[in-house]
């Protein structure tokens, strides 16, 4: 599957050398699990991290490394550790992988919380890095108007929204600064499901409720 | 002292040894030559030398654990190993699993094709080559940006350059790592190159 609006290959590189927050960590491998395109330029970030390693300079070990390693090793049973990767066969999976994990569930089991408007959000967790959350926003309702303080992600996984001239689909993602002001209206036809990542930068803790707050008066 | 290869090939066939018959010669090869890699990444991505080698025990031991998991089409021994202490080390931080991609419906084939292993790893060491071979100024950001070591506006304070000029730089590195790649390579192969440039 290709997409319109990819995501950028400085989120790649961020996600390839482990340097994103985990919120930004979940949008970039949900996006990537819906965009091979994405998925291939991901390899080609992780190979450079790989050459980088290969390449660069070597950290003396303890004495008893090897010994150690293989000690645990050996503690174990060959066997007991092969793991078939789980796949769960599904008809029509809504949510990536990645996200199924995080909620712990598949979107019919999400715990909504509405917000207003029809909107309902579902807040999946965060540090003071970002916050992650669902969105669902009914058919040709319009998001208001909303300002955010960081960068602000959004990836479409189910309908669509339209921002001005640009349309989003399953698998696009838009990147909004603090510069940027919009107001997304989800497209006719069906409910638009989002997964939204928001930075909060230095004071996330104290401002989680006001942004509960900030949702709920919109 | 047995030869140490040095071939990505190689490296290759030592790790899908262990993984289809723990092989523990080969094992110890590929703990000689890595593990002083992964240690020295780890530490230099901030963790404390101690911390370091904990982590790379770790990592090693997951190395033979899932040595059988391990594609030569889809990734070297030195991309793979990196991304096993990626994740290692931010699990680690996070006390919490990192959310990976969804793995390819079709998922591993059960016999890799030889081709598309051997157009990997040639890839590949024509992207190590190009790494080794970038300008001393522009691996420098690269691999400042990679590890994490400075932000991009750090990296614009300590160098005095402009925000713009670190930015379109690093992307020009990049730009010349993926020029290397294609430069003799008629087909698209396995997921390391991109036709889309952002």
């Amino acid at each position: 599957m290709s997409v319109t609006h990819p995501v950028g290959d400085d989120l790649l590189m961020g996600y390839a050398a482990g340097l994103l927050p985990a919120a930004h960590d979940l949008i970039v491998a949900t996006a990537v699990s819906l965009d091979d395109d994405a998925r291939a330029r991901l390899s080609g970030f992780e190979a450079m991290g790989g050459a980088l390693m290969e390449d660069a300079d070597v950290a003396p070990l303890r004495d008893d490394s090897y010994e150690n390693v293989m000690d645990r090793i050996m503690a174990s049973a060959p066997e007991d550790t092969v793991e078939a990767s789980v796949k769960t066969p599904r008809v029509d999976p809504v949510l990536p992988q990645p996200l199924r994990e995080a909620i712990g569930s598949d979107l019919d089991d999400v715990r909504w919380r509405p917000v207003g408007m029809g909107v309902k959000q579902a807040i999946l967790g965060g540090d003071e890095e970002g916050v992650a959350r669902l969105l669902s926003i009914p058919a040709g309702q319009a998001m208001p108007d909303h300002g955010h303080t960081g960068t602000e992600y959004t990836l479409v996984l189910k309908g669509a929204f339209i921002d001005g001239a640009k349309r989003f689909a399953r698998g696009d993602l838009e990147v909004a600064d603090d510069e940027v002001s919009h107001m997304p209206v989800a497209d006719l036809g069906e409910t638009c499901i989002c997964l939204v990542v928001t930075d909060a930068p230095l004071k996330f803790s104290g401002l989680v409720p006001k942004l509960a707050q900030k949702f709920l008066n919109i | 002292m047995p030869l140490t290869p040095k071939d990505d090939t190689d490296w290759a066939d030592m790790l899908v040894a262990v993984g289809a018959r723990q092989d523990r010669v080969a094992f110890g090869q590929l703990f000689r030559h890595y593990a002083p890699r992964v240690k020295a990444f780890l530490i230099r991505t901030g963790l404390n030398p101690s911390a370091a080698e904990d982590c790379m025990q770790d990592v090693m031991v997951t190395v033979w654990r899932k040595a059988h998991l391990y594609d030569p089409a889809r990734a070297t021994v030195a991309t793979w190993l990196f991304t096993i202490a990626r994740n290692r080390k931010i699990d680690l931080i996070r006390k919490a699993r990192r959310p990976e991609p969804e793995d390819l419906p079709w998922g591993p084939e059960p016999e890799p094709a030889q081709a598309d292993a051997l157009a990997l790893q040639q890839d590949s060491r024509r992207l190590a080559e190009a790494v080794a071979e970038l300008p001393a100024k522009q691996r420098d950001l690269v691999e400042r940006a990679f590890y994490g070591d400075l932000s991009h506006s750090e990296i614009a304070a300590e160098t005095g350059l402009p925000l713009g000029t670190i930015k379109s730089r690093i992307r020009l590195a990049i730009d010349r790592l993926r020029h290397a790649m294609q430069s003799d390579t008629p087909g698209n192969t396995a997921g390391l190159q991109t036709g889309r440039r952002g």
